[in-house]
């Protein structure tokens, strides 16, 4: 069963066509790769998903229901998070503070209640502690080293235990003791039912941990399958290799 | 020190500021010295109001004068309508003349906070001039150039100041009270991270939108009610005085003085510059002389603590503290637990 599906998606940014017709579709539970060559449009279909950016035609359903026009915090809501492809974390709160920024609607009463802010606090020190990042609790996000704050984000978006998460380069700039923390973490989320949808350039990263992989190239989907099998195809090598 | 230790610290320091001003008419009840009183307990309210906008979402407001001068007419016109005399009554209408101000605001904030950065600053500096136009064009409203007169308070002599100095209390930790309920809370925690990186906000769910128009809603309400006050206080408002860009710079500069995006900091800077903006008025009468003050002080911040007094001493602290432990902490790099995430902290 799909938890998302990409209709003949398209947008274009004046006479370049960043993504063209693109159709695809992320299965539940599963972790997913969504390559491609740079510029091919990776990054740009994430933020047509969450609403960072409006499409110019083509449809989005998230669990069968469209989630085309929302804003990336009614996206958010619905249970789809994400990380930028330079971590982007609350620079001037500190690093427990950042996990308890992320809102999903439940009510004004929420955002004052005393019950719910405890129990908050407590689920973001078990998140840190998961993270192994706890003893950063009270510095401030811009104090942390560049793999803290890939893992403070990453740890920031599951706060709100989103249905799925789209990770953009998550092993980008990172080292690989590192690497190796965050795919194990990635492995446990999913493990708990977590679907993700990564772009990544790493692609031993990609083959190692996805059970599905999307090609993209100018904009389409050209191939998908298991990592195994899009290695091999020949419109994949074209992709990479060829022009 | 430990952090039980230093919000009792904190406490008593508060409880002792409070007992201060509330018995401060009786120590010095001379009419010069509760004027000063009445003046910095208004900057105290409207810094603080304007902290909550400016300080705690970054979006920074130069047309708050705006709201002052309306919440001003407001309550005027109310009174005039109404045919209120002068007493104690016209204080009871001042949250109304709030809700009026909070009305118009749900309007401008509209359309401003669809503006981000230096637009948005300009956006409210326009909105202020509209607004000084029209108190000045619609004459049938307003007085126009004429003014429009309130009902004249029946006090006297040295006695006269003392229920005004009340009120802008009253309003002052009104204002102090709902900063410090939004500071603490996952609605505040939500407008610093606006602060920070509004699309970020966005991609975890903040409906920044939203929030934002709360806190400038919120904001112009508490300057409206505070722009009333001093309505009533000087018996007779021009659109040029009421809705006056130095009123509105006053309480930006007292902000970034004493720390932005702080609960105290507001507090300090209006304690700080208003006193002295008076006192160098009183020496050198109406030569404006304390607007070279004024720009000297901001000049000076800029560029020895852009962060304000307070931020700036609790970093020093903090590199005292690590020089005196052999570390080498960064200074600003840790902080104490965060405030909405203390145990036991209100909601």
């Amino acid at each position: 069963m799909s938890l998302l599906e990409i209709d003949h998606l398209s947008k274009r940014f004046g006479g370049v066509v960043a993504v063209d017709d693109c159709s695809l579709s992320v299965p539940a539970g599963s972790i997913t790769g969504l390559i491609g060559p740079n510029g091919s449009g990776k990054t740009t279909i994430f933020n047509l998903v969450t609403g960072f950016i409006a499409r110019d035609q083509g449809g989005i359903r998230f669990k069968s229901q469209s989630i085309a026009g929302l804003g990336p915090d009614r996206v958010f809501d619905r249970g789809i998070g994400r990380t930028f492809q330079l971590a982007r974390i609350f620079p001037r709160l500190t690093a427990l503070e950042n996990l308890l920024v992320p809102v999903r609607r439940s009510g004004l009463r929420a955002l004052f209640s005393r019950a719910a802010w405890g129990n908050e606090k407590a689920r973001a020190m078990e998140m840190l502690e998961f993270l192994e990042i706890a003893h950063v609790a009270g510095a401030l996000g811009g104090s942390l080293s560049y793999g803290q704050r890939k893992l403070l984000e990453l740890g920031a978006v599951m706060m709100s235990e989103p249905e799925l998460v789209l990770l953009d380069e998550p092993a980008g700039g990172v080292n690989p003791a590192l690497l190796e923390r965050i795919a194990d973490r990635l492995t446990r989320l999913n493990a708990r039912g977590t679907t993700f949808l990564i772009v990544e350039h790493n692609m031993g990263f990609v083959m190692k941990l996805c059970s599905e992989v999307i090609v993209v190239h100018r904009g389409r989907q050209i191939a998908n399958g298991n990592p195994e099998a899009v290695r091999t195809d020949p419109a994949v090598l074209d992709a990479y290799l060829g022009a | 020190m430990r952090l039980r230790d230093k919000r009792f610290l904190a406490g008593l320091a508060l409880l002792l500021i409070f007992i201060i001003a509330l018995v401060f008419p009786a120590i010095a009840p001379d009419s010069s010295t509760t004027n000063m009183g009445v003046f910095t307990l208004m900057y105290v309210g409207l810094a603080t109001a304007w902290n909550i906008m400016g300080g705690y979402t970054g979006y920074i407001s130069l047309g708050h004068a705006g709201f002052f001068g309306f919440g001003s007419y407001a309550l005027g016109l109310l009174l005039a309508k109404l045919g209120i005399q002068g007493g104690y009554t016209p204080f009871l209408f001042v949250p109304l003349a709030g809700i009026l101000t909070a009305l118009l605001a749900v309007v401008v904030g509209w359309f401003a906070l669809r503006t981000r950065a230096a637009t948005f600053v300009i956006v409210t500096i326009a909105f202020m001039f509209i607004l000084q136009l029209l108190a000045e064009n619609l004459v049938g409203l307003t007085g126009g150039g004429a003014g429009l007169g309130f009902p004249s308070p029946p006090w006297r002599g040295a006695f006269y100041n003392i229920p005004f100095y009340y009120a802008m209390l009253v309003l002052a930790l009104l204002g102090l009270g709902v900063s410090w309920w939004i500071r603490r809370s996952k609605f505040g925690l939500g407008l610093l991270a606006i602060r920070d990186d509004e699309d970020k906000a966005l991609a975890v769910g903040v409906p920044a939108g939203a929030f934002k128009l709360t806190a400038f809603v919120v904001s112009a309400a508490l300057v409206g009610m505070i722009g009333g006050v001093y309505g009533y206080y000087v018996t007779f408002i021009y659109p040029q005085f009421v809705v006056d860009p130095l009123i509105g710079i006053s309480m930006v500069l007292m902000v970034f003085l004493g720390g932005l995006g702080t609960l105290g900091g507001p507090v300090l800077g209006a304690l700080i510059l208003e006193p002295a903006q008076l006192w160098l008025a009183y020496q050198y009468g109406a030569s404006r002389l304390y607007l070279v003050f004024y720009a000297s002080v901001f000049l000076l911040v800029i560029l020895l603590m852009p962060r304000g007094i307070i931020p700036s001493v609790r970093d020093l602290l903090a590199r005292w503290r690590a020089r005196a432990g052999g570390s080498n902490g960064a200074p600003g790099a840790m902080r104490e637990p965060p405030a909405a995430a203390q145990e036991g902290a209100a909601p």
